[in-house]
């Protein structure tokens, strides 16, 4: 019934997943996750390497039957719809899948065919796609001496080709270094505000801060939480963290002795005592007036990666 | 113009082609120039001073020619099913690539299938007009070696392509060339007669792919086809054939979609 409130909030739910499974022989990469992604929305999935986050997107890709639970994606199922569906997705992949023999432009060329788009359309879309990747001077380069974040770029143009309603990003900067991940992520941002619906995984807190409208963090192929990234930060951490390090042999002791502290969590790493608290510098004082003096202290706000500490017990990137 | 998916497929290996098809023009020509001069011409020679009644009253260089035409044609087949396909699935990764696409998993196998009997029909085209200007045709049914000799190639890739895909180191293909290639390629009735062979073995070549391509090639080349056996040996081929794309498709969809 178009036009009903029913209809339009209907239609407006792109990926439905309940109780979505995927399973390996015996191990489980994913343990049954429920989600809603909606048009026009940057979800994202927040976890470690092994987590059940590329086993989602491959199972959203249709390139992975679930083992278990329902999907549906753009109203379709993913086992017996995929080729209908993927026609109308993106995907960046996490490796590149880029043929490097052939030029830039080939490359988008051979994806346009894949999809049964005419030449001449193909032609206008790749200009105006490598515009926006910024690889308009490369575009009869061949692919193989790009640099990394060239090639990235090439593939979420690639991966642009059919304007899809729906691009997947596995871990769209793993590997690049911290200036190419910028323009990747400054593309992304701007994709974001044309309105396309983005899903990515990735195990970088500052990409899901600045990319994600609202996040799932994934341990162990299940959800630990999920919300906006200032929902959670509010939600499972404090509004500041005082970060102490102490000389190796102090450690252990000044833990026990800063455990006694009127903090609201006290976190011990490896390297590196966690305190979670509201008000940082005053913190601070209360550790000095312990008669403890830290190699190093540093108050900041509280992050994401606080947050997966708090839920898991384990740090993010390692 | 609305393309198959497959056909999707076959135009990304055609647009890979187009980077590699003169040197690979070459070779096709330089390939049976150089047997049927060596072996046909010089061989040869010797061989018919001898006397060819167990060849069948053929010049050796008329033998020859289409068993080695089958013969090319199962070496095609074999390089463009191996390497190819690993290099998709695990160095360049395009095969990935296709299946995140519209293409399903045998869309992607059908293309490359397609693209190998297009460079098993180019390569046998080159192949019989080396033996035409050899001299080495007997009959104009040698037209019908062409279709004969691209079935042969089918005959490999279609089985070698379904198992490639679940390969995971290409020392496996080193295997298929040393004790499966090479073998045929000597034993299978392209260089003498199969009745040469001591009879315990003989029936060992009668079951190879290669056997059948050999002596259909070879019967059409010559003129003497008789109907029953060339269906005998189409059937057999074409069997092969479909038997292993029903196969590939299971093993496609295995390795791409896990």
């Amino acid at each position: 019934m178009p036009g009903s409130v029913t209809w339009v909030l209907a239609s407006d739910v792109l990926i439905h997943a309940r109780g979505l499974a995927k399973r390996f022989g015996s191990a489980e990469a994913v343990a049954g996750i429920d989600f809603d992604l909606h048009r026009g929305e940057a979800f994202g999935f927040l976890g470690p390497n092994g987590a059940g986050k590329s086993s989602t997107m491959r199972m959203i890709g249709c390139v992975s039957p679930p083992s278990g639970g329902k999907l549906s994606i753009l109203g379709m199922d993913p086992v017996a719809d995929g080729p209908a569906i993927r026609a109308r997705l993106g995907v960046v992949p996490q490796e590149d899948t880029l043929d490097v023999e052939l030029t830039v432009r080939e490359n988008l060329l051979i994806y346009g065919r894949y999809f049964g788009l005419p030449r001449q359309m193909i032609a206008e879309r790749t200009a105006r796609l490598l515009e926006f990747v910024q690889l308009a001077d490369r575009a009869d380069d061949q692919v193989e001496p790009l640099s990394g974040g060239m090639k990235r770029r090439l593939t979420i143009a690639r991966s642009l080709i059919n304007e899809p309603e729906i691009l997947l990003l596995d871990e769209p900067t793993t590997g690049l270094d911290p200036q190419a991940r910028h323009a990747v992520w400054d593309r992304l941002y701007r994709l974001k505000q044309q309105g396309v619906t983005l899903v990515l995984t990735t195990h970088y807190m500052d990409e899901a801060e600045q990319l994600c409208d609202r996040l799932a963090v994934m341990d162990r192929g299940r959800f630990a939480a999920e919300g906006s990234p200032r929902e959670l930060i509010k939600r499972y951490a404090t509004p500041e963290v005082l970060e102490l390090r102490f000389d190796p042999a102090e450690h252990e002791q000044a833990a026990e002795k800063i455990a006694g502290l009127p903090a609201e969590r006290l976190e011990v790493l490896a390297d590196r005592l966690l305190l979670y608290t509201g008000d940082g510098d005053a913190a601070l004082l209360a550790v000095r007036e312990l008669g403890l003096e830290p190699l190093t202290s540093l108050v900041r706000r509280s992050t994401l990666e606080d947050v997966f500490l708090r839920l898991t017990g384990r740090q993010l990137e390692d | 113009m609305i393309w198959s998916f497959a056909g999707r497929g076959f135009r990304y290996w055609l647009t890979n082609y187009r980077r590699t098809w003169r040197g690979s023009i070459y070779s096709s020509l330089l390939s049976p120039v150089l047997y049927l001069g060596a072996m046909g011409l010089g061989l040869g020679k010797l061989i018919d001073a001898h006397g060819t009644a167990r060849l069948g009253g053929v010049g050796y260089l008329a033998f020859l020619a289409p068993g080695l035409l089958a013969a090319a044609a199962m070496q095609a087949g074999i390089e463009e099913s191996t390497y190819p396909v690993l290099g998709s699935v695990k160095w360049r990764r395009t095969y990935y690539a296709a299946a995140a696409s519209p293409l399903r998993p045998s869309d992607i196998f059908h293309g490359h299938l397609m693209f190998t009997v297009m460079r098993l029909a180019m390569n046998s085209v080159i192949f019989l007009a080396v033996m035409a200007a050899f001299g080495a045709i007997a009959s104009p049914w040698a037209l019908a070696a062409l279709p004969a000799a691209v079935l042969t190639g089918l005959a490999f890739a279609a089985p070698i392509e379904a198992w490639a895909i679940t390969v995971t180191k290409d020392t496996s293909f080193a295997l298929v060339f040393r004790f499966g290639m090479i073998p045929l390629f000597l034993f299978s009735g392209t260089f003498f007669p199969v009745s040469q062979l001591p009879s315990w073995i003989r029936p060992l070549a009668y079951v190879t792919p290669l056997w059948h391509g050999v002596a259909l090639c070879r019967s059409l080349s010559l003129g003497d086809a008789s109907l029953g056996g060339a269906l005998v040996h189409v059937g057999y081929l074409a069997a092969l054939a479909v038997l292993s794309i029903a196969v590939g498709n299971r093993t496609y969809r295995r390795r791409l979609c896990v």
